[in-house]
């Protein structure tokens, strides 16, 4: 047998039907649905009379637009438009059958941080949602990657995608972390390295020895990302530590199931001889802190480097940068660690896990964020929560001066009432630093929790190794 | 679907790299629960000030761009979230054809889904449409999806490159699910086959 990396693994054993032109269809194993998605789709098999082909595959939570403040179970803190279009999810669900977790429900959250949790997302699967960030399941050696609306309708219909096969990228990451350094640098680093649109094109799979060393929630901080890089998906082969997450999971086969499945997914890896389109290598020692200046997240640098010049880059990349540095209000030669900041986000699909709370709050213990600065702690779902007022997590947050928040996607992207002013700077560990992403004029500095928390001490930009 | 065969009119120019989807069309007009309407808010931040006015200088509200069919814009084009909110404010606007060196894969797709042809070209035939382009309603730029070539006011004629199965549903308007459910059997078969090989799914 001709040698396959692990992608072509997968996909091979999804393909429902090929074309002479090479279009297949792709079974889906999970579909996640959020709310905001999802409305125009789920209205589209209405006017068709069409169907969900497989409900019971099919996992629906609403995150993007919920409120995250303690009194959210009280509907005036949404909007009318937020609130009708939450409503058509539990409709949705309701009628169709669907898997779905309420915002009463405690294992609400973000839909990329419930579906591993609850043991939806499992190795070998293929995996779609409505959400560009997708990308996160692919840490467990599961295809997955973000659809529109039209896709959303197609797989409620079909459980199938039309797809072409993507190419093959490997991005190596040899070698041991530095101490202060993080799955959210590396990945960032990556997307420095190979710029947002170099992965475009490529199914990503990330390895080597740093990659190994993650926790599968640094795998998954890891994986969000590939789709900021352009890449259709992000993977990590599955191994010891995934298993050990899955096992006992509620929906995470068990008995001789369990034993069936474990052995297939040992077989779920690159072959040493496999052929790969692109090969990016890094080496850990060498990557840094970072955070990003600009409003693309290709604009990383590390935490010790200084405000670039727009005239520094090349091409189209010159305006863009000019623009960035405007929109930021920035000026080329600023040492980063002199930026002044008014916020503190800390949760998103990308760091909203346990681990994440624990290294922000390994950061805090003690201490207490900057005066006059706003923080907020918003764990990515409510069993992340729990656990972390469990472990006294909260505590550390609150009594460092944090908003100790409720699950949902918060001031990732400001559809709901969580939101930057104008002009207000923000260090945040979500993963998109777009003009008003967390809300109009809002200025984001992308980082890793701990960066965060070691922000939200000092009142600027900070590099995490000085406070540790 | 609404058919994509041939097009014949005047290109917006928007010379920006990275014009994510948050640009095309912010969160706010994501609460939507319907397809129809976008087209007022897109690229709302760099439309309107913050009174609602529109901005003079924004290449879509200048008179001779306003009923623009095309778009030329820079490299990684429609890069950012997976909303289908972006192409459904592009058509409802009235713009049913991009051109970019470049576009992010996600919102690549979705173009197809909406009637909407988007074109990867080399960035120096881009430079040649974006010129002609700022020539505004003088310049008119004409797109033939069966032969796959463009062809500026000048007469310079690109060819482009496209997947055949998305031509082919572009040119004939063809909804994709109803496509895939003539090949029912075969996702049956695949289905029990699973049953069997991966029980645990
Ligand atoms: S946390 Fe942010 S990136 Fe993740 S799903 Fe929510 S809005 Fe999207």
């Amino acid at each position: 047998m001709s040698p396959k990396t692990l992608y072509d693994k997968i996909w091979d054993a999804h393909v429902a039907h090929e074309a002479e032109d090479g279009t297949c269809l792709l079974y889906i194993d999970r579909h996640l649905v959020h709310e905001v998605t999802s409305p125009q789709a789920f209205e589209g098999l209405r006017m068709t009379g069409r169907t969900v082909r497989r409900p019971e595959q099919t996992i629906a939570v609403p995150d993007h637009n919920v409120p995250t403040t303690l009194d959210r179970a009280n509907a005036e803190t949404m909007t009318e438009d937020s609130r009708i279009q939450v409503a058509a999810l539990d409709k949705n669900a309701k009628d169709f059958g669907l898997h779905y977790y309420p915002v009463s429900d405690v294992r609400q959250g973000i839909v990329h941080i419930v579906g591993p949790e609850q043991g939806w997302t499992l190795p070998g699967m293929t995996v779609v949602c409505g959400d560009s960030h997708t990308a996160t399941h692919g840490a467990f050696g599961a295809l997955a990657h973000g659809i529109g609306t039209s896709e959303v309708e197609h797989v409620l219909a079909t459980q199938t995608l039309i797809q072409k096969k993507s190419k093959n990228m490997k991005v190596e990451i040899t070698g041991k972390l530095r101490p202060g350094v993080t799955a959210k640098d590396i990945t960032l680093s990556v997307i420095g390295a190979t710029g947002t649109a170099g992965g475009t094109g490529y199914v990503i799979e990330y390895c080597g020895e740093a990659i190994r060393d993650l926790s599968m929630e640094g795998r998954m901080t890891v994986c969000n990302m590939a789709i900021e890089g352009g890449a259709r998906a992000g993977l990590i082969a599955p191994d010891e530590k995934t298993f050990e997450y899955c096992k006992g999971r509620p929906h995470a086969p068990k008995g001789a199931q369990w034993e069936a499945a474990l052995e297939w997914w040992k077989t779920l890896y690159s072959d040493d001889d496999a052929q790969w389109d692109a090969v990016i290598t890094l080496k850990g020692e060498d990557i840094a802190p970072v955070v990003t200046w600009g409003t693309s997240p290709e604009d990383v640098l590390p935490i010790t480097a200084v405000v670039p010049a727009a005239d520094s880059f090349e091409g189209g990349k010159v305006g863009a940068a000019q623009r960035s540095l405007d929109y930021m209000d920035l000026t080329p030669g600023t040492p980063l660690s002199d930026i002044n900041i008014d916020t503190v986000f800390i949760g998103s699909c990308t760091n909203g896990r346990i681990e994440d709370l624990r290294a922000a709050a390994e950061i805090l213990k003690g201490k207490k964020k900057k005066d006059g600065l706003r923080a907020m702690v918003v764990p990515g779902s409510g069993l992340v929560r729990a656990q972390a007022e469990e472990e006294g997590l909260a505590q550390i947050f609150i009594d460092a001066g944090f908003e100790w928040r409720l699950a949902g996607c918060s001031m990732c992207l400001a559809m709901n009432p969580d939101q930057l002013a104008p002009g207000e700077r923000c260090a945040a560990t979500s993963n998109r630093n777009f003009e008003g992403r967390q809300g109009r004029g809002g200025r984001t500095h992308l980082m890793s929790p701990a960066m965060a928390a070691a922000a939200a001490i000092t009142g600027k930009l900070t590099d995490v190794r000085d406070l540790m | 679907m609404d058919k994509f065969t041939t097009l014949s009119g005047i290109a917006a120019p928007l010379p920006l790299v990275n014009i994510d989807t948050d640009m095309i069309i912010p969160k706010q007009f994501l609460k939507t629960i319907k397809r129809s309407g976008l087209g007022v808010n897109l690229f709302d931040e760099m439309r309107y000030d913050d009174d609602r006015n529109e901005i003079a200088d924004f290449v879509l509200n200048q008179t001779k761009y306003r009923d623009a069919q095309i778009l030329v814009a820079g490299d990684n084009f429609g890069c950012g979230s997976s909303r289908e909110h972006a192409p459904w404010a592009i058509k409802d606007f009235g713009i049913t054809c991009v051109i970019a060196p470049s576009f992010a894969d996600i919102f690549y797709n979705n173009c197809f889904k909406n009637g909407i042809l988007p074109i990867a070209l080399p960035q120096d035939q881009v430079d040649v449409l974006m010129k002609d382009a700022e020539n505004g309603s003088n310049a008119r730029i004409e797109v033939d999806l069966e032969a796959q070539t463009i062809t500026s006011s000048d007469g310079d004629t690109f060819s482009f490159e496209v997947d055949s199965f998305k031509k082919h549903c572009l040119i004939n308007g063809l909804d994709d699910i109803g496509l895939t459910m003539e090949k029912a059997a075969s996702i049956d078969t695949f289905e029990a086959e699973a049953a069997q090989s991966r029980p645990w799914v």
